[in-house]
């Protein structure tokens, strides 16, 4: 049975995309059959974090439009077998998408045998962040420990618990997930940041895992490389916790404070 | 150095309690009003139209809300009239 997950935030700029690459990936690297689309009509971007830039020829739009076939659009991820990228259009303004059309592309890609389809959400409240939600059975809350992403983000629940299909139908609700990134712990053990226990208390959602704070995500947005397949640092791991988690495996939450460095770190580690 | 930064620490609220604190009275005032009906604005205002044909109000004083009590939903009207000369 596949699932529809959209990962959102409200906000921008608080790594919706970069999330969205590294939980598609993550997926996909555990087996399933993933399909990433981007909704961010005219500002697209997952090609360029997932390093497929060059090869978007057909995009969401002409699809939903009928300008292409859905196999022809959806890019093969050159990385992890099982995994497929749809790009958004950079053209086109955001009205080009449609809710038939949408759900049209969604239904097609269940049949088409995908275990997960991951609807990676623009920034903002606007038609396009409802289309990616609308959908959706799971969501991934992707919130800062800071006072106006955590605002935003209860503001996307809002809209999570009022306007999508499950919603309106008054089906089960949507899961949610909170996913907080740009987590550092430094900051949080000297007062200056929002803890993880706050921005749950806050929000009211079960945290599927906590983003270190960490240079190696900007240096995997610069290869165009998902940051989880970065093995050896820490966002990395931490995402395939996220992913372990929210596959059902019990897996403690770790990065949530500061390594203590010992006397051999501390003279020759960086 | 450090005992009296520590001291000073004490004193001085952190500011990720800053933080919590603002965000739980904002929050807390945002998702009451999101239970909100759209129409409610819009009628605040005809009812007040309607109040200043007869009253010289002002116009802050009119309180609007819905509520829940016991199962019903209660739509209460609040407004303090001036004083009469």
């Amino acid at each position: 049975m596949s699932r529809v997950v959209v990962v959102t935030s409200g906000k921008g700029g608080v790594g919706k995309t970069t999330t969205s690459a590294s939980f598609s990936t993550g997926l996909a690297l555990k087996g399933y059959k993933v399909a990433v689309i981007d909704f961010d009509v005219g500002l697209r971007n997952l090609d360029l974090i997932m390093g497929c830039e060059r090869r978007v020829v057909y995009d969401f739009v002409n699809v939903v439009q009928g300008e292409a076939s859905l196999q022809q659009a959806l890019i093969k991820d050159k990385r992890v077998p099982n995994l497929y990228i749809l790009a958004a259009s950079q053209t086109r303004d955001k009205d080009a998408l449609t809710l038939e059309g949408v759900e049209k592309v969604i239904e097609d890609l269940k049949e088409a045998g995908f275990d997960y389809i991951i609807c990676d959400s623009p920034a903002g409240i606007e038609k396009g962040a409802q289309l990616a939600l609308y959908f959706a059975d799971e969501a991934l809350i992707v919130t800062n420990p800071e006072v106006s992403s955590v605002r935003d983000s209860d503001r996307i629940l809002g809209i999570l618990q009022a306007k999508s299909k499950r919603a309106e139908r008054g089906d089960e609700p949507i899961v949610e997930h909170l996913v907080l990134t740009r987590y550092n712990p430094a900051r949080v053990e000297t007062g200056e940041m929002l803890s993880v226990e706050d921005v749950i208390d806050l929000l009211n959602v079960k945290l599927l895992g906590a983003i270190p704070e960490s240079e190696d995500v900007l240096n995997a947005s610069n290869a165009g490389s998902p940051v989880v397949l970065d093995e050896n640092s820490a966002a990395a791991q931490a995402y395939n916790d996220v992913v372990d988690r929210f596959l059902g495996e019990e897996v403690e939450h770790r990065f949530l404070t500061v390594e203590k460095k010992g006397l051999f770190k501390k003279l020759f580690g960086k | 150095m450090a005992l009296l930064d520590y001291l000073i620490g004490q004193r001085k609220k952190k500011s990720a309690n800053v933080a919590k604190d603002r965000l739980q009275i904002l929050l807390a005032h945002e998702r009451s009003e999101r239970n909100t009906p759209d129409y409610l604005p819009k009628m605040r205002e005809e009812i007040l139209a309607v109040i200043a044909k007869y009253v010289d109000i002002d116009q802050d004083k009119l309180q609007i809300s819905v509520d829940e009590a016991d199962g019903f939903e209660v739509l209460e009207l609040n407004l303090v009239l001036p004083e009469s000369h």
